[in-house]
Formats: C-alpha cells, sequence, structure tokens
C-alpha cells in the first residue's frame, strides 16, 4: 500500500477528473438554467416586435372595446374583442366537455379499474394526448363537420360547437393524466380507514378521495383551460374563421391564436400588421403565464398542507 | 497493551458538531483513531454514529441540509482544507449497512474504483479485481461469473463484493457502518475474519449495533448517545466492567438500546 | 352465526348505487375514447385507398392536387433530425442539473415554473418567438434550422420531464455508494446513473420524435413552406413539411379530391403514433428487466 505513506498533500491534487467536473457541472447548469432563458426570451422576442405597435397604433379602448379587426382596410382598425370572445366562447365549450368527462375517466382509471383494463385505458389516454393538432383540426374540418350538419340541420358546421368539442377531446387526455396523478397521490391509508368505517367505493371517492386531491383536480382542470386558450391549428381550421360575437354554439368565431396563425404569412416584417399580431401573442402569452402560474401555485398548495 | 499516544493519528477530532437544519445529529465531539487499529462505535439508533462517518468523507458536500463544524483531521489535514474532496474520499472505504451492489458486472464494480485511482491496463486491473474479491473472500463464489450484475447477487455476498471495492481503493481508513445488518451470521463470521487480517494494513472504524462484535474485533471502543460521546476506552476494559460512565455499563450488559 | 354475514338491506342498497356509479364513470370513459376511435377508424378507411409506393416518394403535381407527399415526408424528417440535435443535449443536460445537481431554493423552483410555462405557452406564441429570434434577430431567415430550433425549445420540456424522472428513479443508495469511493458527482452519473436511466432518455427521445413531427404552427412561419418543387439543400433553406402540407391540402389548395387530404392525415398520425406505442411498448419492457 505505497499510497498510505503519501502525504495528504501529495494526494490532495486537482486532477483533470476534478477539472472536469467543475466544467460539467458549469454545462450542466448552463441547460438548467436555459428554460428560464428562453421563457425570457420568448417576451422579449415577441415584446420587442410587438412594441412599435404598442406605442403607436395600439389603443387600449379600441384593442379590448372593439370587434372591428380590419387590419388590412384602408383604415385599419385593430379591436380584439370578437377575437377574445371567440377564444373564450371555445375554450368554455371545450371545458364542458373536456371537465366532466376528464374528470370521470380519471376516477374511473384511478379508482375502479383494475390490471389489462387500467393498462389499456391508460395507454389509450397516452395515444390520445399525441394526436397532432392539425389531424385534430382535419377531424373537425372533415369527418366533425359533415356530422354537425347532419345532426343539427344547420348550413355550417365549422363552429364554436365544432372547435369546442374538437378542442375538448384534445385537452382531455392532458387533464385525465393529470387528475389521475393527483388522485393517485392520495396515500391508501385514507382509503384503508374509511373502508374500515364501512363507508362505500363511491362515499369514499367523494368524501375523502376528492376533497384530498382537490388542489391537484382544480389544477388539471387550470392547465386544460390553459391548453384550450393556446391551441392554434385546431381551432383555426374548426371554428369557421369569421370575426364574430357568438350568440349560439352554431356561430362561427375566431380566436386569438387563429388570428396570427392566418395573418404573419401576408403581413410586412415591421408593419404596423405585423406588429398588432405581435401584440395578440403578448397577450396570449401573459394569459397563458397567469394560467400556469395559478396551476403551479395550487399544486404547491397541496404540498405545504 | 501499546502506549496509543506515540502511534500515528489517521483521525483527529476536536469538538466536532454536525446538524441537519435545526436538528443536531453530534455535538461536541473529541475523539482519536490511530493508525492499524480497529476503532469500534457501539450505541443505538440516532446516535450520530453515521452522520460521524458522513462528515469524514465530507458526504456534507452532497447534502445541502447537513452543516458540520469544528475541527476534523485526517492524516493531520483538515478534511474541509483539502482542495479535492474526491481524493480524500478515495482515501477512505466505506461500507454501507445494507450492501449497495452497483447495477453493473461483478468485475467493474471492483475495476471502478481501482479505474479512479489511475490504475491502467487490463492486466493490472485483473490483478486488483482478483486480489480484492479474494480477500473479501468472494472470489472463489464469483470467479466464473465476473460479467453478471452485482447488484444481482445475494445480500451476503454483496457485502462481500462492496468490501472488496473498497478494497480496491487501496485506502489508509476503512469504515463499516453496520456492515452486518443484513448479512447472515456464517457470512459476518467470514468478513470478521477478513477484518481482522486487514487491520494490518489500513485502519478501520467499526459502527456497529451489535455489541458483541465491537467485543470481538475492536482494539477501543466508543459509545456514541443521542448525538454525543459518553465515554471511549480500551475494548477489553470496558466490556470487563471498567466503565467511567454508567450508561456504558448498562449499554453494554444490554439494558437499553 | 351465519346470518351475520347476510347482506342486509342498507349493504344491497349500497351495492346497488355502487354499481350504477361504477357504470356511469365507466361510460364517461369510454365516452372519451370510443368517439377517437371512430375518428381513427374513418381516417383508415378513407385514407388508407390513398397509401401506395408512389403517394409516398414522388412529388406533389397539378397544384398539389395529385402526386405525392415525397418532400414533405423528408422534409419533416429533416426538422426532426436537427430539432433533436438541439433539444436533446439541453433537455437532458438540464434534466441532469435538476435531478443531480439543483439544491432545494429560489432558482430551481424558477426553473421548474419556466419548464411548465415553456409547455404552456401556446404553440403560436412560440412561432413569434421563433420569427422574432431565429428568423429575424439571428439571421438564419425561414429556414429548417429557424424551424427545428423553435420546435426544439418548445418541446424542451418533454425531454426534461421524461429524463429526469427516469434520472430519478435510479436509487440514491447507488450515487452513495460511487461517491463514497471518490468518483466525481460526473464520474458518478456517467458511471452509475446514465446508464440506468438511458431507458427513459430514450423514450423521452421517441416522444420528442413524434411531438416534433406533428407540430405545425411553430414551423409554419419559420421554416415550412407551403410548396416547393424540389428538397432542400441545407438547414439554411426552407422545406416542405407533412404537418403543414395537410393544412395546405385541406384548406388552401382547391380541387383536392376528397381522399387526398385522408391520406396525408394517415400518414401523419400513422407516424405519430406508432412511435408512441413503441415508446409505450419499450417502457413495459424496460420496466420488466430493471436491474435491482
Amino acid at each position: 500500500m505505497s499510497e498510505n505513506t503519501l502525504a495528504p498533500s501529495q494526494l490532495d491534487q486537482r486532477d483533470a477528473s476534478w477539472y472536469v467536473d467543475k466544467l460539467v457541472q458549469i454545462l450542466m447548469f448552463v441547460g438548467g438554467i436555459s428554460a428560464i432563458i428562453f421563457i425570457i426570451g420568448i417576451f422579449v422576442f415577441i415584446t420587442k416586435e410587438g412594441l412599435g405597435f404598442l406605442f403607436e397604433g395600439f389603443s387600449f379602448t379600441e384593442f379590448f372595446g372593439s370587434i372591428n379587426w380590419r387590419p388590412t382596410s384602408a383604415n385599419p382598425t385593430y379591436g380584439a374583442l370578437a377575437l377574445i370572445v371567440g377564444t373564450a366562447s371555445v375554450t368554455g365549450v371545450a371545458m364542458l366537455v373536456a371537465i366532466p368527462f376528464s374528470l370521470g375517466a380519471a376516477v374511473y382509471i384511478s379508482e375502479f379499474a383494475t390490471g389489462r383494463t387500467k393498462e389499456t385505458l391508460k395507454v389509450l389516454v397516452e395515444l390520445l394526448a399525441a394526436i397532432p393538432s392539425v389531424v385534430w383540426g382535419f377531424i373537425g374540418m372533415s369527418i366533425m363537420n359533415e356530422f354537425i350538419i347532419e345532426v343539427f340541420d344547420v348550413p355550417i358546421g365549422l363552429n364554436v360547437l365544432n372547435a369546442g368539442i374538437i378542442l375538448g377531446l384534445m385537452a382531455a387526455p392532458i387533464m385525465t393524466t393529470i387528475a389521475e396523478d393527483a388522485l393517485k397521490a392520495v396515500p391508501d391509508r385514507y382509503r384503508e380507514a374509511a373502508e374500515a368505517m364501512g363507508a362505500t367505493r363511491w362515499q369514499i371517492i367523494r368524501q375523502v378521495i376528492m376533497p384530498a386531491a382537490k388542489n391537484g383536480l382544480v389544477s388539471a382542470v387550470l392547465l386544460g383551460v390553459g391548453r384550450g386558450f393556446g391551441e392554434t391549428m385546431a381551432v383555426l381550421m374548426a371554428s369557421g374563421h369569421a370575426i364574430n360575437i357568438p350568440t349560439s354554439p352554431f356561430d362561427s368565431v375566431r380566436a386569438l391564436t387563429a388570428t396570427i396563425a392566418a395573418e404573419l404569412g401576408e403581413t410586412a416584417q415591421g408593419s404596423e400588421h405585423y406588429g398588432a399580431l405581435f401584440a395578440l401573442g403578448i397577450l396570449l402569452f401573459i394569459i397563458t403565464f397567469i394560467i400556469n402560474l395559478a396551476a403551479d401555485l395550487v399544486v404547491r398548495g397541496i404540498r405545504k398542507k | 497493551m501499546v502506549a496509543s499516544e506515540t502511534r500515528t493519528k489517521v483521525l483527529e477530532v476536536d469538538n466536532l458538531s454536525i446538524s441537519y437544519g435545526a436538528k443536531t445529529a453530534m455535538s461536541g465531539l473529541n475523539l482519536d483513531v490511530y493508525e492499524n487499529e480497529i476503532f469500534g462505535i457501539i450505541g443505538p439508533a440516532n446516535s450520530g454514529k453515521t452522520s460521524f462517518l458522513r462528515a469524514i468523507n465530507r458526504m456534507d458536500a452532497f447534502d445541502t441540509n447537513m452543516k458540520v463544524s469544528g475541527s476534523l483531521r485526517f492524516m493531520g489535514t483538515e478534511v474541509s482544507a483539502w482542495r479535492n474532496a474526491y481524493a480524500l474520499r478515495r482515501q477512505i472505504g466505506v461500507v454501507f449497512p445494507l450492501p449497495v451492489g452497483l447495477p453493473m458486472s461483478i468485475y467493474d464494480n471492483v475495476a471502478f474504483a481501482a479505474k479512479l485511482r489511475g490504475v491502467k491496463g487490463k492486466a493490472a486491473i485483473d490483478e486488483v479485481v482478483e486480489r480484492c474479491l479474494t480477500r473479501a473472500a468472494l472470489w472463489d463464489e464469483v470467479k466464473d461469473r465476473l460479467d453478471s450484475l452485482g447488484s444481482q447477487l445475494s445480500g451476503g455476498q454483496q457485502q462481500r463484493l462492496t468490501i472488496a471495492r473498497a478494497l480496491s481503493q487501496e485506502p489508509t481508513l476503512l469504515m463499516l457502518d453496520e456492515f452486518s445488518i443484513a448479512v447472515d451470521p456464517v457470512t459476518t463470521m467470514r468478513i470478521e475474519d477478513v477484518l481482522k487480517e486487514l487491520k494490518k494494513e489500513m485502519t478501520i472504524l467499526l459502527v456497529t449495533n451489535l455489541v458483541q462484535q465491537a467485543e470481538r474485533l475492536a482494539d477501543r471502543t466508543a459509545l456514541f448517545l443521542s448525538g454525543s460521546l459518553i465515554e471511549i476506552g480500551e475494548t477489553g476494559a470496558l466490556f470487563e466492567g471498567q466503565t467511567q460512565d454508567q450508561r456504558t455499563k448498562d449499554y453494554l450488559e444490554g439494558r437499553f438500546g | 352465526m351465519t346470518a351475520r354475514f347476510a347482506a342486509t338491506e342498507l349493504n344491497l342498497s349500497n351495492y346497488r348505487t355502487e354499481r350504477r356509479y361504477r357504470l356511469m364513470l365507466f361510460s364517461m370513459t369510454a365516452m372519451l375514447v370510443l368517439p377517437v376511435l371512430i375518428i381513427l377508424g374513418i381516417l383508415v378507411l378513407k385514407g388508407a385507398p390513398m397509401i401506395s409506393w408512389e403517394f409516398l416518394f414522388e412529388f406533389p403535381r397539378r397544384g398539389m392536387t395529385e402526386g405525392g407527399i415525397y418532400p414533405a415526408l423528408l422534409g419533416t424528417i429533416f426538422i426532426v433530425v436537427v430539432d433533436l440535435i438541439f433539444a436533446m443535449p439541453i433537455g437532458v443536460a438540464a434534466a441532469i442539473y435538476l435531478s443531480e445537481y439543483a439544491p432545494d431554493n429560489w432558482l430551481t423552483r424558477t426553473i421548474n415554473l419556466a419548464i411548465i410555462n415553456l409547455a404552456g405557452v401556446p404553440s403560436i406564441v412560440h412561432a413569434l418567438f421563433g420569427v422574432g429570434a431565429f428568423v429575424i434577430f439571428f439571421g438564419f431567415g425561414t429556414s429548417i434550422l429557424a424551424a427545428a430550433l423553435t420546435v426544439a425549445i418548445m418541446t424542451l420540456p418533454l425531454v426534461i420531464v421524461a429524463t429526469r424522472e427516469s434520472l430519478q428513479a435510479v436509487p440514491q443508495a447507488f450515487r452513495e455508494a460511487c461517491w463514497s469511493m471518490g468518483a466525481s458527482r460526473w464520474q458518478t452519473i456517467f458511471a452509475v446513473v446514465l446508464p440506468n436511466a438511458i431507458s427513459g432518455i430514450l423514450t423521452g427521445l421517441i416522444l420528442e420524435v413524434s411531438r416534433t413531427a406533428g407540430e405545425t404552427a411553430p414551423i409554419m412561419f419559420t421554416g415550412a413552406a407551403f410548396f416547393l418543387p424540389f428538397l432542400p439543400e441545407s438547414v439554411f433553406e426552407q422545406t416542405m413539411a407533412l404537418s403543414l402540407h395537410l393544412y395546405v391540402v385541406s384548406t388552401q389548395v382547391p380541387e383536392v379530391p376528397e381522399a387526398l387530404p385522408y391520406g396525408v392525415a394517415l400518414v401523419l398520425i400513422g407516424i405519430v403514433l406508432i412511435m408512441n406505442a413503441i415508446s409505450i411498448v419499450f417502457r413495459s419492457y424496460l420496466r420488466g428487466k430493471k436491474k435491482w
């Protein structure tokens, strides 16, 4: 054991592996903070491009109070109210579809289904979540469009209902997964304790598990809303893309996201219209940021308890 | 009995305190460990034994919650002053309570530490692997399947693998933390025999929950209780009842712990 | 004393209520899954006749109303490959940082919040960012590079989350054993943590491929073209892409035969679902042969 006779001063050398370790640590740290850099980058760049419009063409009352989005007319107006209402109405219908079904499915998968059924359902939900939004949009335009025209006897099937259902089906798998995670996180001893007192499964779910998983369920709904708000291609293709304050689910509407997607290609970089589209982007960024922050705070609420 | 004071001190601990957040795990510890002795540490659960071992090889670097204060010198140098903590740890072998066979082949488990300290060449590494597995009394059982997974050996075999791994570091100090907790009695006896041999080459710090194990192996023994040192003494003397503190006598006689 | 265990009136009614609720929840789950299976069935029925060797390996003809999808298929592959080159190293590094280095402090919480937001920001906002940053500011123009970078940043959370989960599944005892032998953090990660998390990283990679292939909004202004009569020759050129091609043939081109978009949709969804199915099979296979 020759090294045993060495003094620490000889052993204590910063060798190559020590420096490699430090270097890797720095690289990993850069990877770690990249997410922060990108989020800030997104905000900075969309603000940078939208800034010109915000200082010149932008009027707060027109933007939020007018339904006239006429960027290409001789006297352009940028009223985003109809777009905001369009997005909200589609998201609203989507949540009416998605919330009950995804929470129901989450409860069934987490509390009732066992073995093979459970695995199969989870795999199906995962595959549902993987279907690209442009495919959903195509389904809305073709299959769902015909279906709505047939069933409700309306002239146009591209409307709030169509986009809402499509968006609901898109958001549901994610909401189901998050809600199921929340239910699964409720410790088994709660179930066992309630069972020992003679409660039925449904009583346990209603009175023990749902309250215990409340925050996770709320956060699942919030993330579903955020998802609905931000969805682009499917809404563009299924909503009819007409500027309109809807009075019935069979009215066509236009969403914030869809407006950007449809118009950005036709604007000149740096023009007022171009800036206005980035301003819509800033609005979307802020709304979804707040929704995600809220969902995160709600989830953290559980951990504190 | 050798006059301990003239021997080289491998560890010199002076007023060492360890805490995790608000919880104190060890306070005001003073002790020395000499070269080529087996130093036994006994005491009930939560007495600070493991925390002490973790402070020696600076595992606090990986646990932001763990705070160490006071003086802890290894081979004459403060452990906190080592510029390369990895080089420090290479001098200290550790055997854990639950055997940890790394999820790699048996061969790689033992070769890993040798490679870390710079052994190069297949022949040299082969030699280290065979020597260390032989010394850990495992060679005969695994020599035909060195490629199979270390994590799939039996508990007793994994613990001997862990010892072989620690030996391949050629450590100055070998620390064993309740190594026999998950090991059958026969294997325990075999490992104890190995340790008696190893003592000639290195210093051994033996933390144990078995009072009799300390009696069989340790030259000197310390009793830790609730984060403080109660008593240190020559093992033989302690077990003959020459204790300073009544709690030591009670613990050795199995009245608590 | 057998009577003690006989069903009472209350028990029976409880049992019936329970069955009712169970049935209700099951039908809700079925309502979620069935329509989609029906829709997929229709896609297959209407799209399958389109699929042929020529459809996959020929250029579109006559204003995209005839011919195949070859340049779009290839373009999607280009974007996916360039996307992986950026998303995998950054995503894996971020996951390693979060799982192996990050202390529990405000910075780590901020990183986690940023990851959630990166996943939550609408895809069209990512597109705007891609235009502002990569197309204009860094001067890549509308190109494969700009499109792939935009998608890479958007889908980064996918790689990070999948990788982090698999890193955290490696027992802490392995790390401690490695550290105590004097291995550095990186040596420990490289020798013990990564080899045992490789399944999760590969799952993340497959999911990343599937996501990237399906994204439309982030690439439509950053690098994907409606139609190109030739293949791109470098990452600084535009390309066609399958997802955008589906949008184009189903909304922008007049007089497209009805079956054509179904064929494109079927190829796209086929790629995506096969990738996801592989990742699911792969995961359960690896779960069966854990090393500890």
